[in-house]
């Protein structure tokens, strides 16, 4: 089973072209906020029209503008949930499950399997406001299995939750998602959420998605700036490809690579926690000056300026173990270095 | 006290309400539902019009509508023998006409308020649009929908100009509260006027405490 899409949307003041494949393993659509994830799926889902392009799942045509298709969300069988996933104010649990099947001869028997199930038997009378966040996500679960749906769509439905009871939510939703078959495509904002849950990720930038890539290679090679920025990675700056080697003006750094330099490179990205309090012998070893140092929850952030950087140059960020900081002699001037598999190489 | 242009104008409006009741949810839901354009635009402005005419305008309109000489009117008198202008009915209609905008414009103030996530919720459901509407839409947004109808029923209620043209000022027919003071007033009686006029204010009043209590509570309970 495949969901397949390829769609270009233009609205008021955005564009979106959008090209995907989710199949086993739920597929992230990873995009700040404004990058079009919404409305993406809001196409897949039958909600909005795009203007080209083809939605196919399972082979069949859901939407193909050369041939003027674009089947119903009524009759589409993709379920979506949204923040706060949108349980019916007025109806009980029951009538709540009940509104996920059309049909009335299946009706009694569907919501019955799907409270035993989701274990709410019990709330079964209640309105959606007398019971609590956790109990609310099953009730949305039990309704969208009693409809069911062949594909599932995600549009950040965790979204505004405080992070504890967030947690308990997406352990539960995580899974439910993994005894379900079909495609899965989870829209977020949020790397940790991506890397938690999803297996392949698809970044989304200006409504402009990239290449589908796993999550173990959005973390090694995210390619795009965009992707590197969106994998939580902290230090981006301009970069010249310089005799197999980079060469960082803004800093006057050069550094080597573990792997070959593309010809397109424009940026380099090194992860605050690459960043290693190294000896000067070391590749890509360089001398620099602590500018700024900001005790984190659970870590400390040191901001550098490599000694041959410019003034308006942007700070290195490096993330160290608390205790390692506290035991480093000179806490002015260091030696950094980042292992040449952790340079990132950026389009 | 005669207390006939009290009921008279309670009927006119019950009708008027009724009449607009359902259009006004239908537009609002329409218009809500189309997409920013200039066609959304021109709809909005058109269903609010009755709002700022001046009301002898839309007395006129009914009349050239229900007038013995005109359309529905003419034929009224051909085939059934009835009059329909000078009637509280025909009060209704302008009246109706004139509070149109406001049950329009409340109704959709409330469903703009709804969670649209559930709207397309529902859709991905399977649940067709006329499902939506009446069992997501109408239930989620009682409060605000009974807001409207309410405002809808206090502006026929104080209605005059459009209603006083369509069905004129015959004491015991079709005498309204609003006629009556002017009646009163014309007359030298300014006690009477001002008893009738305390009167609709207490009941105007009334109506609008009223409204804005629904509109509390609906937007209490907008989203979960």
């Amino acid at each position: 089973m495949k969901l397949q899409v390829d769609i270009v949307k233009n609205g008021a003041g955005f564009r979106v072209d959008a090209q995907f494949e989710a199949g086993e393993g739920a597929l992230a659509l990873l995009g700040a906020s404004g990058s079009g994830k919404s409305e993406v799926l809001r196409c897949v889902a039958g909600l909005s029209e795009p203007d080209e392009g083809r939605i196919l799942l399972d082979g069949e045509p859901l939407f193909d503008s050369s041939r003027h298709l674009n089947v119903p969300p009524q009759r589409r069988k993709i379920g979506l949930l949204t923040p706060g996933y949108a349980l019916f104010p007025h109806l009980t649990v029951r009538r709540n499950i009940a509104a996920g099947v059309v049909n009335r001869a299946e009706r009694e028997h569907a919501v019955e399997e799907q409270l035993r199930r989701f274990r709410l038997t019990e709330l079964a009378e209640r309105k959606p406001r007398q019971i609590s966040e956790l109990e609310r996500q099953r009730v949305a679960l039990a309704r969208l299995t009693a409809s069911r749906p062949v594909a599932i769509l995600l549009d950040e439905p965790l979204s505004g939750r405080d992070s504890f009871l967030k947690f308990r939510m997406e352990q539960e939703l995580s899974d439910y998602l993994s005894s379900f078959g079909g495609p899965v495509v989870w829209a977020s904002h949020d790397r940790g959420e991506v890397y938690r849950n999803c297996r392949y990720v698809c970044v989304l930038e200006n409504g402009l998605s990239q290449e589908t890539i796993s999550v173990e290679r959005l973390l090694a090679s995210p390619g795009t700036e965009g992707a590197a920025r969106l994998s939580g990675c902290k230090n981006i700056v301009d970069a010249i490809p310089r005799h197999n080697a980079i060469f960082i003006p803004e800093w006057g750094v050069t550094l080597r690579s573990a792997y070959p330099i593309p010809p397109l490179l424009r940026r380099v990205g090194i992860r605050a926690h690459q960043v290693r309090i190294s000896e000067p012998a070391l590749v890509n070893a360089f001398a620099a000056t602590v500018v700024r140092v900001i005790e984190d929850v659970s870590s400390t952030i040191v901001l550098l300026r490599p000694n041959g950087a410019s003034e308006e140059a942007p700070l290195l960020r490096m993330e160290l173990d608390r205790g390692v900081w506290r035991t480093t002699p000179d806490q002015r001037n260091l030696t950094v270095s980042v292992g040449p598999q952790d340079v990132l190489l950026l389009r | 006290m005669d207390w006939f242009p009290l009921l008279n104008s309670l009927r006119v409006a019950l009708l008027s309400t009724a009449i607009v009741f359902f259009p006004g949810l239908f537009a609002a839901y329409r218009v809500m539902r189309m997409p920013p354009s200039p066609a959304k635009t021109a709809w909005d402005a058109a269903l609010t019009l009755p709002l700022v005419l001046p009301p002898p305008v839309v007395g006129w309109l009914v009349l050239r509508l229900l007038g013995p000489q005109h359309m529905l009117g003419y034929w009224a008198r051909q085939i059934f023998g009835v009059r329909l202008v000078m009637t509280w009915p025909a009060a209704s209609l302008a009246a109706g006409i004139v509070s149109f905008p406001l049950m329009y414009r409340a109704a959709r103030a409330a469903f703009e308020n709804f969670d649209h996530n559930l709207t397309d919720t529902a859709r991905t459901l399977g649940r067709s649009e006329a499902w939506i509407f009446w069992n997501a839409q109408i239930p989620a947004c009682k409060e605000g929908v009974i807001a409207a109808a309410v405002l809808a029923f206090a502006r026929a209620f104080g209605e005059h100009g459009a209603s006083v043209m369509a069905a004129g000022y015959t004491p015991g027919r079709t005498a309204a509260v609003g006629a009556t003071v002017y009646q009163l007033w014309s007359q030298g009686d300014d006690a009477g006027a001002g008893a009738w006029a305390a009167l609709s204010a207490v009941l105007s009043g009334v109506c609008l405490l009223a409204v804005s209590a629904a509109e509390q509570r609906q937007r209490g309970g907008a989203k979960p």
